[in-house]
């Protein structure tokens, strides 16, 4: 852990093992992930390419938190495959997927509020100078470079030393998805990068969730909001109570039925007539069950 | 560097900011809030109000001799606060740091006379078990999540009894026999207890550790990657750890530093006084940990800074002889230290909400 910290950045793309046929920089095959006894999450599989993004939909609870943590390191899955580049691998840290080009975003962010921007920003991957015994940080080429990032992403501060904590919800955001991008990421995972932010900011996020899939990084987009994932999303996948209910390409499938399925659609359409016993409940809305068309994954094997 | 060029789609392209402009939200702060907001300035200007109320009130005090008095009693201190803090930035305590300083100096002592080996055998051996003892509370608290008030609590009374029954039953004493005729004696002497001369005035060689050490911690917090580390495990573990900031690595070997202190003035006091009470050191860790605190480190961790707990230090040991020279009943030091330690966590609170504020 040691030895090659100062390295980190641009090593990263030297070890990119030549793409499989399908070239899919990160696959899971009917992966699952049980905590003692119970199972938060199994039969998922799911394909991440470059210049693609990959959203995953799912209600609180649904396991969407694992199945990140499973591909971002912190935790290890206990069934199936996870395959990077077509090598089933297990990562026991973050840093073995950072080390893969497989960089998270989290919700809470992964800053710490009370340090200089600058300072999160080169988090764990510091810039250092000069030989052992006195070996040092880099600031001066750690601020001009966090600066020079963050314009680019437009993002503009006065005072890169002031903590992180003092940013808003969305600059946050847009500083740690500069971080993974210029730390040479892959494939960004975005757990709900939205969930917290206001209608702008939201939008600010999607516009830098769209530049990244333009540079060919593969993305995770991990929401519960269908409006946003249809907005950039490239395939669709719905998680519910652990399991997949729908893998979808966008050619497959409208934002509306997209919607419901994540509304619990398909839950709400069998309990339609019941529902329509009720007073005060309006189903002339809710769809029927047949016009639900869309490609459900049944099969653990996949659809795609 | 290639792949930090943005690719510029069309669609994505941000509003081309100019390289001088601001985004005229932040209203400059005040130089004087900004300098309060650093963590060690605070504690200077207490060490300040502090050393001018001792030397109004008490005049031997304005002698050299008794400044090189008081700052030998801060190093002894000071020694330990600074890896105590750091240990703090870090987000952890250590209890056991006050009893660990004993711990050191028994093992040393008792393993150079019993067993009539040259002193720096001890003193190696004594290194061993204080590092031993930082790596058992750090590898417990990392291992099992508990916090580090609990683990340290339970090493501080394992090693408190342990003194304790390992000295009478190896010695048949409470305390250890005199070491000053063994081979090294003199030389360790030399290294953790002699004195200079400096115009006149007998400084203790503690006060030049304890600047060294100061100005080393400082380097290392602010501008190694190590200090980095240490802020981040402090401020937000779960962040550090998701960044692949090394936590477990970080935050062990920074209760080893506490370690290596107490051995430090462990052996400071073996060879000073030539002999060790195993009943000593209880109630020190919290005085390390006050030091800490009225240094500027915040008690959750994340903030504060090496030079902070110098001067920290400094007040206890100015209050501390202070009183002496002034003539009162020493009694007071300790309601002198509770006021001391109130007021600073007063002023830590408004820095971190006057730093966080949107």
């Amino acid at each position: 852990m040691t030895d090659n910290n100062s390295g980190t950045h641009g090593a990263i793309l030297q070890d990119t093992v030549p793409a499989e046929k399908d070239g899919a920089i990160v696959e899971l095959r009917n992966a699952g992930k049980a905590y003692g006894n119970i199972r938060a999450l199994h039969g998922v599989s799911l394909q991440v390419h470059p210049g693609q993004v990959t959203c995953v939909l799912g209600d609180n609870g649904a396991g969407k938190s694992t199945l990140i943590k499973i591909i971002s390191g912190l935790h290890q899955h206990t069934e199936g495959e996870f395959l990077v580049d077509g090598a089933p691998v297990r990562f026991t840290t973050p840093r073995d997927a950072l080390d893969r080009g497989i960089a998270t975003v989290y919700q809470d962010l992964a800053t710490v509020p009370l340090m200089p921007v600058w300072r999160n920003f080169f988090l764990g991957s510091e810039m250092t100078k000069g030989p052992w015994p006195i070996r040092r940080l880099d600031i001066e080429k750690m601020k001009k470079t966090a600066d020079h990032e963050l314009r680019e992403m437009g993002i503009v501060l006065d005072n890169l030393e002031q903590p992180i904590g003092t940013l808003s919800g969305g600059q946050r955001q847009c500083v740690a998805i500069a971080r993974a991008v210029y730390f040479g990421a892959r494939v960004l995972i975005l757990d709900e990068p939205t969930a917290a932010l206001g209608v702008k900011q939201s939008g600010v996020v999607l516009k830098y969730i769209a530049a990244a899939r333009e540079r060919g990084l593969g993305v995770i987009f991990i929401t519960h909001n269908p409006h946003h994932a249809y907005m950039v999303g490239d395939h669709f996948s719905v998680l519910r109570l652990g399991t997949m209910e729908l893998s979808a390409e966008r050619s497959q499938i409208t934002l509306e039925e997209l919607t419901n399925h994540m509304a619990g659609g398909a839950e709400l359409a069998a309990l339609k007539h019941e529902l329509s016993q009720v007073s005060g409940v309006d189903v002339e809305e809710l769809p029927e069950k047949e016009d639900l068309t869309a490609p459900v994954a049944a099969s653990p094997e996949g659809t795609s | 560097m290639s792949m930090t060029q943005h690719a510029e789609p069309a669609v994505t392209s941000p509003p081309a900011p100019g390289p001088k402009e601001t985004d005229g939200r932040t209203a400059e702060r005040p130089l004087v809030v900004r300098l309060l907001a650093r963590p060690e300035v605070g504690v200077f200007l207490g060490a300040v109000a502090v050393y001018v109320f001792f030397l109004i009130s008490a005049p031997p005090v304005r002698d050299a001799s008794s400044m090189a008095n008081i700052l030998y009693q801060s190093s002894t201190l000071g020694i330990v606060t600074i890896p105590v803090a750091l240990l703090m930035i870090g987000g952890e305590f250590d209890l056991s740091a006050g009893v660990g300083v004993i711990t050191s100096a028994l093992t040393a002592a008792m393993i150079s006379y019993q067993l009539t080996m040259n002193v720096w055998v001890g003193v190696i051996a004594a290194l061993v078990v204080s590092l031993a003892i930082g790596f058992f509370n750090g590898w417990m608290v990392v291992k099992t999540g508990l916090p580090s008030f609990l683990v340290t609590l339970g090493t501080f009374l394992i090693l408190q009894g342990v003194n304790l029954a390992v000295t009478k039953l190896v010695t048949g004493n409470v305390a250890t026999d005199d070491i000053s005729n063994m081979d090294g004696f003199d030389q360790a002497k030399k290294v953790f207890a002699s004195s200079f001369d400096i115009g006149g005035v007998q400084v203790k060689i503690t006060v030049f550790w304890w600047l060294l050490f100061a100005a080393i911690a400082t380097w290392v917090l602010l501008r190694t990657k190590y200090g980095n580390w240490t802020f981040a495990v402090g401020g937000n573990k779960d962040s550090a750890r998701a960044v692949g900031v090394p936590v477990a690595f970080t935050k062990i070997s920074l209760f080893m530093l506490v370690g290596f202190g107490a051995w430090f003035v462990g052996m400071h006091q073996l060879f000073s006084f030539n002999t060790v009470q195993s009943g000593e050191g209880v109630g020190i860790e919290l005085i390390y940990i006050s030091g800490a605190v009225i240094g500027g480190c915040l008690l959750t961790g994340g903030y504060g800074s090496a030079i902070g707990p110098v001067f920290g230090a400094f007040m206890f040991g100015m209050v501390q002889q202070g009183i002496v020279y002034a003539g009162w009943n020493p009694d007071w030091f300790k309601a002198f230290l509770g006021v001391m330690l109130l007021g600073a966590v007063l002023i830590n609170l408004w820095v971190q909400r006057t730093m966080t504020r949107r």
